[in-house]
């Protein structure tokens, strides 16, 4: 039962912005509105659960790395969160090129969230509320306040969703479920319906969680330990990278073998994915145990990595068996795999089924379409995972607090970030499973970089408010060190001096004939920037991560001029925007399921539109020509 | 790279026997440049200036040529814009098209130029209804005739090669985003030999389009003749295996064959038809009106007459039905004792070409060649331009994905890491299915899914 019509009372305090869920996504949110000079209530089922990361222990890895980064550029918080609060950190897909590099840390969770919790506390004009929010209240198709459980009204004027899994969420294994959300927590069972009633299309989304296991059971002897890497990059472009040079604890790997599948296999018929007792569409690219076992019978072992949840616990993190298998099922298989023989289960794996929307319901900015000032991010939005959360969390909050400004929103195109990836596919393309960020999903990574996105994102932080002065006037003495220096060794030349050809020569690469440029000598795959320190007299004396964008800018020259030009025509078609009130059904020539997917859609450019499945390049041609 | 500098024949592929080569874009005036050998600069050239000149392909002179400039915005698409005259017929002209192509220009899609135009301001509200059905209706056929002019054994061989890209990407991103639980570590050995395998298979594809295997491209060939007046044993010569059904008794062929011969250059559709005469048998009445409704529309007639026997009333028919027509009467059975002779056919057809012929013993079978690669070249016959240019954009296409595949191959030669491959696959995986009409879409992200097992 909510409350009863004599509890309903109006809260006078006055707030701007009200965020629903304290979760990665809502923190960013809150954070970003508070910060912007709005005054923000921030909600959750569980002041303890602020930031809480309930599956795996980390943050970032390929491609999420960049994601985060990308959060940082623009003023978010996480990375200078997990910054102090790591406690292993490699850089991953090192011996690749620069574009797939990536930073994954092992965070220590209840630290990651005590310090969230506590930037959040000090943050002006954010307020904390222990509560469930049942309604959200419009006027006229626009956003008015929400109200709570317990019958409370607050005004405000802009409202983010960030509700995580908690909707409706439904824990199983076995035939053991239970109504609440992940780690026991109250689920939210009302805010659906009030959605719904909006007008809100919903999916049922499913995803799940390995067991944790005691690490005084583990027998670590019988696996191979993972160490971090000597020297740690931060995530934050405001960490000084000493402050990150820390003691770093170690990960296991272990095997799954031919009796862990015979025992799951035995038991698949009790497995409620497999029952049917689950509804909701779980992840292609983390399925649990049992899935990988089904899908792929030829592998005789699966990777596990034993990972720390934190310093201050023996719980470890059995990655890569996630399940929903029966309890009893859980022992036997964990109990199969080498060093876990004795292994104490401490919490079990579980599968979660949560309510999420159709994202494609939003616009560019993460407002609703049909709903002015309701605006939406996180796994609420279909996705997956704490980083995309935080991205997706950050931007919300920035096109909140600029709705209220009366400005144009913040879109981050699919050129400008990984961000921009996320969220165009997100409001664009059709999906039935979590979304997880993934590289291959980036049609322009060569210039999407860990290493830049300071460079491509600062700006626009600045911009909005989120990036001090101090930070952006470092920003640009950094770019125009890059830009001095990519033109000086671009005009460098080079001879042939017996100094010149000795450097070649340890190096193993080819003596001169004749003397050329250094950039030329750079663009060898054997050398480098650094690598000619030696034969570079006039070289100034710079910093590392200038250097690194100078290596980078002139090694790869060719392959990021090619993205560059590709970035012009998508930006072309970009830049072509549709008008709201534009009546598909009037176009005659277009065809009856282009209107269909146009109508339902309504994509803000030309590019959008061409990017929906269903809408031809004839089709795209069409509109430009009734749009001019 | 897909360049927005767009080609295409303008003018149909008529018998005017001159074409107009149009190029619009930003880099209009460079590729011109590049194709083109004379006494003035191109990129230099002032606007709506004419240029005598040759393009030339490599070494080898195309055709002479007059090269008209005209800089934007005073262009009918009110972009950079080149046409290149030329007057050597519609083989020539297809090749300086190939040769623009090759040097940066992208085939136009259907009704591009005009669409351009328009979107340049170049035309009015009022016919942007027009633009849109040119756009459409172009459109609807480009690919119907893209997809159903492609045999099925090309669309397969295309499909096999673009699921092998697919495979192997996939693998390559899959240990990118899962780089614990897989290395790619070394996979350059296996993609270059992949990459190798897959550049052979594009470079015979590429060769088979210039000789029209890929498409149903060529001149719509009708024989025309006399029960057994030899149609078949010609046609079975010309193609060099036996095909239809040959025998001493009149009537024999009572389908109609299609088959596609290569002469050179010159590729032909030919259908072979039941002979023409009067005839009471209904099934083979069927194929003899078939046969008159062929010939009808057919680019070119292939009239058989038997040299051994008198004209009769139904030579006259076949002769009335080819006045008009581009025809050459092949006397056949030479070797035979002959009633007619060349100068007498000829006489009686009026002015059309005649060669004396034996299918049997294959004689005067090159002198046939010879008229008909000359009809061709001098634009006396020309063939359905649609498909035409249809074959030039899907060879664009082949050779795409092959500049593509060198590019991955020269990546891996060079050391570059993995995740660089992944950028030219992707761009071949594209331009193969541009051809088969399949777009990317979700490909990779499904096939990573499907094929490989991902951590977590």
């Amino acid at each position: 039962m909510k409350y009863s019509a004599n509890s309903v009372w109006e809260n006078k305090d006055e707030y701007d912005v009200a965020v629903i869920g304290a979760g990665h996504a809502g923190c960013e949110a809150a954070l970003a509105t508070a910060r912007l000079g709005f005054r923000t209530v921030m909600f959750t089922v569980s002041v303890d659960s602020i930031a809480l990361m309930p599956c795996n222990p980390n943050i970032g890895g390929s491609s999420k790395g960049h994601l985060v980064r990308e959060v940082d550029a623009l003023g978010g918080e996480m990375g200078k969160v997990i910054d102090r609060t790591f406690i292993q950190s490699k850089m991953l897909n090192k011996s690749k090129g620069p574009a797939v590099h990536s930073l994954r840390a092992q965070a220590d969770k209840a630290d990651y969230s005590r310090a969230m919790r506590q930037v959040l506390e000090n943050q002006e004009r954010l307020d904390i509320r222990q509560m469930e929010v049942t309604d959200i209240l419009t006027e006229d198709g626009r956003v008015t306040g929400v109200q709570t459980y317990s019958g409370a009204v607050y005004r405000c004027r802009a409202v983010i969703l960030c509700t995580g899994t908690y909707l409706k969420a439904r824990c199983i294994y076995g035939d053991v479920s239970t109504y609440t959300g992940p780690n026991g927590l109250q689920s939210a069972n009302y805010l659906t319906d009030s959605l719904k009633s909006l007008g809100i299309r919903m999916y049922r989304f499913k995803t799940g969680t390995p067991a944790r296991i005691d690490r005084n059971s583990i027998d670590f002897s019988k696996m191979e330990e993972q160490k971090g890497d000597e020297r740690v990059v931060p995530f934050s472009f405001t960490t000084d990278p000493e402050d990150v040079q820390i003691d770093q604890v170690s990960c296991w790997l272990t095997y799954t073998n031919e009796k862990t599948h015979e025992i799951i296999r035995s038991n698949l018929d009790r497995s409620p994915l497999f029952s049917g007792a689950i509804e909701g569409t779980g992840p292609r690219y983390c399925p649990s145990i049992e899935d990988k076992v089904v899908k792929f019978p030829d592998k005789d072992r699966h990777q596990v990595f034993i990972e720390p949840e934190g310093i201050h616990t023996t719980e470890m993190y059995v990655g890569g068996m996630s399940s929903s298998l029966p309890e009893d099922v859980q022992y036997a298989m964990y109990r199969s795999v080498p060093g876990l023989e004795h292994a104490k289960i401490v919490r079990n794996a579980y599968a979660i089924e949560y309510d999420c929307i159709d994202a494609r319901q939003l616009k560019s900015t993460l407002e609703f379409k049909s709903v002015e000032g309701l605006f939406s991010g996180g796994q609420f939005n279909g996705s997956s995972g704490y980083e995309e959360a935080a991205a997706q969390g950050l931007i919300a909050g920035i096109n909140a607090a600029r709705k209220l400004q009366g400005k144009d929103g913040i879109i981050i195109d699919r050129s400008q970030g990984y961000i921009g990836v996320l969220i165009d596919d997100l409001v664009t393309k059709e999906s039935h499973e979590p979304y997880r960020m993934m590289t291959s999903r980036a049609e322009y990574r060569l210039l999407l970089r860990q290493d830049n996105a300071d460079l491509r994102l600062t700006k626009i932080g600045y911009e909005v408010g989120l990036i001090d002065e101090e930070r952006y006037q470092r920003l640009l003495k950094k770019e125009q060190m890059i830009e001095r220096e990519t033109d000086r060794v671009n005009h460098t030349n080079i001879g042939t001096s017996e100094k010149v050809q000795e450097v070649l020569k340890s190096y193993g690469s080819t003596p001169l004939n004749s003397g050329t440029t250094l950039a030329e000598l750079i663009r060898r795959p054997e050398l480098s920037y650094d690598k000619l320190a030696d034969i570079d007299e006039n070289r100034p004396d710079l910093p590392y991560d200038v250097e690194e964008q100078v290596n980078i800018n002139i090694k790869y020259d060719g392959y990021i001029r090619r993205q560059m030009r590709q970035v012009e025509q998508f930006k072309k078609l970009e830049n072509k925007k549709i008008p709201d009130n534009i009546d598909y059904n009037q176009i005659k020539s277009l065809r009856i399921e282009a209107k269909q997917k146009l109508s339902q859609i309504r994509p803000a450019s030309i590019g959008q539109a061409s990017r929906i499945s269903g809408v031809s390049p004839a089709d795209v041609s069409v509109l430009l020509v009734h749009l001019k | 790279m897909k360049s927005d500098t767009i080609a295409a024949i303008s003018t149909g592929m008529t018998n005017s026997g001159i074409g107009i080569v149009r190029i619009s874009g930003a880099e209009a005036f460079d590729i011109a440049e590049k194709v083109y050998r004379g006494k003035d600069r191109i990129t230099e050239a002032q606007s709506h200036t004419i240029h005598y000149g040759h393009i030339i392909d490599g070494p080898e002179i195309i055709d002479e040529v007059l090269v008209m400039v005209m800089r934007a915005p005073r262009t009918f698409t009110g972009e950079d814009t080149i046409e290149i005259n030329c007057h050597g017929g519609t083989f020539v002209v297809k090749r300086v098209l190939e040769t623009v192509l090759k040097n940066g220009a992208r085939a136009a899609e259907p009704g591009e130029f005009t669409k351009r135009a328009f979107l340049n301001g170049k035309m009015d509200l009022s016919q942007a209804e027009a633009v849109i059905d040119v756009i459409n209706s172009e459109s609807e056929y480009a690919l119907q005739s893209s997809i159903s002019q492609l045999k099925g054994n090309i669309k397969n061989k295309i499909n096999d090669i673009r699921n092998k890209i697919i495979y192997h990407t996939a693998f390559i991103e899959t240990a990118l985003d899962d780089p614990e639980h897989i290395s790619v570590d070394g996979y350059g050995d296996t993609l270059k030999r992949v990459a190798e395998e897959i550049t052979e298979e594009l470079e015979a594809l590429i060769r088979s389009a210039d000789n029209g295997r890929v498409m149903k491209e060529g001149i719509n060939t009708v024989i025309v003749g006399k029960p057994n007046a030899g149609k078949s044993s010609l046609l079975n010569v010309l193609s060099g295996h036996e095909r239809a059904i040959v025998t001493d008794i009149e009537g024999t062929t009572r389908d109609i064959l299609e088959e596609q011969i290569r002469l050179g250059e010159v590729s032909l559709n030919v259908i072979d038809t039941a002979g023409i005469r009067r005839t009471d048998d209904v099934v083979e009445k069927i194929g003899v009106d078939r046969a008159l409704e062929y010939a009808q529309n057919a680019d070119l007639i292939i009239y058989v007459a038997d040299a051994s026997k008198e004209l009769d009333e139904n030579d006259e028919k076949i002769m009335r039905l080819i006045q008009d027509k581009n025809t050459i009467i092949l006397l056949n059975k030479s070797d035979l004792d002959t009633v007619i002779s060349a100068e007498q056919m000829k006489e009686r057809a009026g002015n059309i070409p005649v060669i004396s012929v034996s299918a049997k013993e294959e004689q005067g079978i090159r002198e046939f060649e010879d008229k008909i690669k000359e009809m061709f070249l001098k634009g006396d016959i020309s063939f359905n331009d649609q498909i035409y240019i249809t074959n030039v954009r899907q060879k664009n296409a082949l050779e795409q994905a092959l500049e593509s595949m060198k590019k991955v191959i020269q990546s891996i030669e060079d050391g570059m890491p993995e995740d660089f491959y992944s950028i030219d696959l992707m761009d071949a995986y594209e331009s193969l299915g541009s051809i088969t009409g399949e777009s990317v879409g979700e490909d990779l992200i499904n096939e990573i899914f499907s094929k490989f097992c991902m951590g977590k």
